[in-house]
């Protein structure tokens, strides 16, 4: 009989930390990160001895100061007495505009493009591997000028909607077209609007509490309603409804030409229609390869299985195929949404207030303080890249594919 | 990703790590070359011609000063800044003098602690509107979509302006004076503000100058110098009365063409000490007694340089103004050289 004895515990000696496999690894990299732990304080004491002998010092004093200048487009109140630090909120608030507009942009048409590009029409395969093509080797500045200039040369400036003989008109006299940006009238909310705000917010809720409903059928009795009439419907039908049963309570303002320009109604600024359209088509493209990408990871084997179930083409895309491809497409989808927020630090080529254009541009050059706004503004770039990459890391863990 | 990170905080360190400490006139000498900061390119005031030589106005003050301090008017490594890169650059210690259209004002003289060695062109800040908008004042424009060249002292004038008189417009802030234009002549904004003198080259530069006007109203002082580093007073003398040498030279009638005569000696004193045959004005700076002979003759005097760059005779076709000598009505007005 033989007898099994433990293997003796092995004591730990010092030499391990070179000699064993196991170790090694970590003694060097802990080597490693003293090492730049040293450099970067000594690169950091030299900065700051170098700025004390040149009488200057790191200070954030200014932040609290007035700025001094004015910004365009706001989202919150902010006028040219407000401090650089609300400045700068401002900016990081336009930045994150871009960024949430671009991304969901860039998603639909990447998503579309990828899929088309897969497309058994010749034609339209060929013309989405153009559009690829073109929109992801030229830099994103030059479409950003690009846009912005066919904006400005293309489209009548307020000055031509003036006179009797205006060369532009309104489209049904209440969206304006022009090089400055779009207005379109703007709902004023009278009394009882709640009323209707409430009902649209209830059909809206009712719709996803439909559609799970939908799910719920068609996953335990294999019945499949119809979900998107039936959506469509109670998206408008009682919100409609509801609207002049209450007596019409919301009414529009239009804007109107007064003055230098239009006044009145909504107005979305061609810098920023401009930014968000020539980095969402440029991310696009970027997108549309992830999402070509993705369905090609699937086997094709998935396809011919749903469609000897029966399953029409797009059916077994939605079904079948996408759920499957998202846990590849997620992943680089998350840099993309990282490239595109950092992209829109361009913004100033089109004359757009984002966070660059105020801390990192009229801050920066009004203070004179480089360092300290140039730090502030990596923080903040970092904050906004780690938000995203942390979100988007959540909902990589919920689709992505379920192991038991 | 660690590689990034050191290589930014080496930069910026890098950057820090060669502030110099007082002696930059030492550090000019030992390197032979002045390290001049200008512009990325305004035409006028700074820009590489076809053969990429430099040359312009502020030009003009970077060669003089390498003259006087090296003898040799082409010893200069010129810089290109931006708005946003020329405090630090002259900060850090990459440039000796920063001579870029860069407004005198308090917090930059105090605060960033940097020292204006005079005022080279006075400028103030304007408006230009096409004619066919009817507008006279600038109090007229209430609602107006007004194009800004961005991160510089006009953003704060034109906030202030409009502030003050109770009207409101909207900015649109643009990086470059090149970009501004073709937005301006589009009619993607109503007006064009910018300092006087831009306004003047920009209007040249127009299909149709007759179409746009500038307006009346000069809403600020833009007095524009160069400037060098707190701190180091020898260098600053140096510099400053580089610059107050050419504006003399043009009081005294000391040009280019007549001062290898005038250098052998005259009847009037000041162009004597000025020239450095009488006294040794150099000597008290530290250099030579022929430094404002060599600083004159690198690209002439102050009305030369002016003339020959920005002048009525030029493209820009600015007129002196209040860019004249003190003698002509004009604000320029050197301490005497005694």
């Amino acid at each position: 009989m033989s007898t099994l004895t433990d293997p003796p515990v092995e004591s730990f000696r010092l030499s391990q930390l070179i000699n064993d496999t196991r170790y090694r690894s970590y003694t060097f990299q802990f080597i490693a990160l003293l090492c730049l732990i040293a450099l970067m304080s000594y690169l950091g004491l030299n900065l700051v001895r170098n700025l004390a002998a040149a009488g200057l010092n790191i200070s954030y004093d200014f932040l609290g100061k007035p700025a001094g200048y004015d910004i365009n487009q706001r989202l919150i109140e902010y006028d040219s007495q407000s401090t650089h630090m609300r400045a700068a909120v401002v900016g990081v608030l336009n930045t994150l505009l871009v960024a949430v507009l671009g991304c969901v942009m860039a998603t639909v048409i990447g998503v579309i493009v990828g899929v088309l590009r897969l497309s058994k029409n010749w034609l339209i395969s060929k013309l989405m591997a153009i559009y690829v093509e073109i929109f992801r080797n030229v830099p994103v500045l030059i479409w950003i000028l690009i846009v912005m200039q066919v904006f400005v040369a293309i489209l009548p400036q307020p000055r031509d909607f003036r006179g009797d003989n205006a060369t532009a008109s309104m489209v049904l006299d209440s969206f304006a077209f022009t090089g400055r940006g779009f207005y379109s009238p703007k709902p004023i909310f009278g009394d009882g609007s709640a009323i209707v705000i409430a009902a649209f917010v209830l059909s809206i809720i009712g719709i996803f509490l439909y559609r799970a409903h939908a799910r719920k059928m068609l996953f335990q009795k294999g019945q499949m309603l119809p979900t998107f009439w039936p959506s469509i419907a109670m998206f408008l039908v009682p919100t409609i409804l509801v609207f002049f049963l209450a007596g019409q309570p919301i009414t529009l303002e239009y804007p109107e030409l007064k003055g230098f320009n239009f006044q009145g109604g909504i107005f979305a600024r061609n810098s920023l229609i401009a930014l968000t359209f020539a980095l969402s088509i440029y991310t696009a493209a970027f997108i549309a390869e992830n999402v070509r990408a993705g369905i090609l990871a699937i086997s094709k084997g998935q396809t011919e299985a749903a469609a000897s179930l029966g399953l029409r083409p797009n059916r077994i895309m939605n079904l079948v195929i996408l759920p499957q491809a998202l846990r590849v497409i997620i992943p680089p989808l998350i840099s993309q949404y990282l490239n595109l927020t950092k992209n829109s630090s361009l913004a100033i080529a089109v004359g757009y207030m984002d966070l660059t254009g105020t801390l990192g541009g009229i801050t920066l050059n009004q203070t004179g303080r480089a360092i300290e706004c140039v730090l502030l503004l990596m923080l903040f770039y970092l904050t906004i890249s780690l938000a995203i990459s942390g979100i988007m890391n959540v909902y990589n863990n919920a689709v992505k594919l379920k192991e038991r | 990703m660690k590689r990034t990170v050191i290589l930014g905080a080496l930069t910026v360190a890098g950057m820090a790590a060669t502030v110099a400490s007082a002696g930059t006139l030492d550090d000019v000498k030992a390197r032979g070359k002045l390290n001049c900061g200008v512009t990325t390119g305004l035409v006028g005031f700074a820009a590489p011609d076809a053969n990429g030589n430099w040359d312009g106005f502020d030009v003009g003050v970077c060669r003089a000063v390498a003259a006087a301090v090296l003898g040799d008017p082409t010893a200069v490594e010129f810089v290109p800044t931006t708005g946003k890169t020329r405090f630090t650059a002259l900060a850090s210690g990459e440039i000796d003098l920063l001579a870029r259209n860069t407004t005198w004002t308090f917090s930059r003289d105090v605060d960033l602690k940097f020292e204006f060695i005079g005022i080279n062109y006075y400028d103030g800040q304007g408006f230009m509107v096409p004619k066919a908008l009817g507008v006279s004042s600038a109090k007229e424009l209430d609602g107006a979509t007004v194009c800004i060249q961005t991160g510089t002292t006009t953003e704060l004038n034109l906030a202030d302006f409009f502030r003050a008189n109770n009207i409101s417009y909207e900015p649109v802030p643009i990086e470059t004076n090149a970009e501004a234009q073709p937005l301006y002549l589009e009619g993607a904004c109503d007006v064009y503000t910018t300092d006087a003198s831009g306004l003047a080259a920009t209007r040249a530069a127009f299909e149709n100058p007759g179409d746009h006007v500038v307006l009346p109203e000069i809403i600020s002082k833009e007095p524009l110098g160069p400037l060098v580093r707190h701190g180091d007073n020898e260098w600053a003398d140096i510099t400053r009365w580089t610059l107050n040498a050419l504006i003399a030279a043009e009081e005294l009638g000391v040009t280019s063409a007549n001062i290898e005569e005038l250098k052998a000696g005259t009847e009037n004193p000041e162009i004597n000490r000025l020239l450095g045959t009488e006294d040794n004005l150099g000597g008290m700076l530290g250099l030579d007694a022929d430094w404002a002979v060599r600083a004159i003759s690198a690209g002439g005097n102050y009305g030369e340089l002016f003339e020959k760059n920005i002048g009525e005779n030029t493209p820009i076709g600015l007129s002196r103004g209040l860019n004249a000598l003190w003698t002509n009505g004009g604000l320029l007005y050197t301490p005497p050289f005694r």
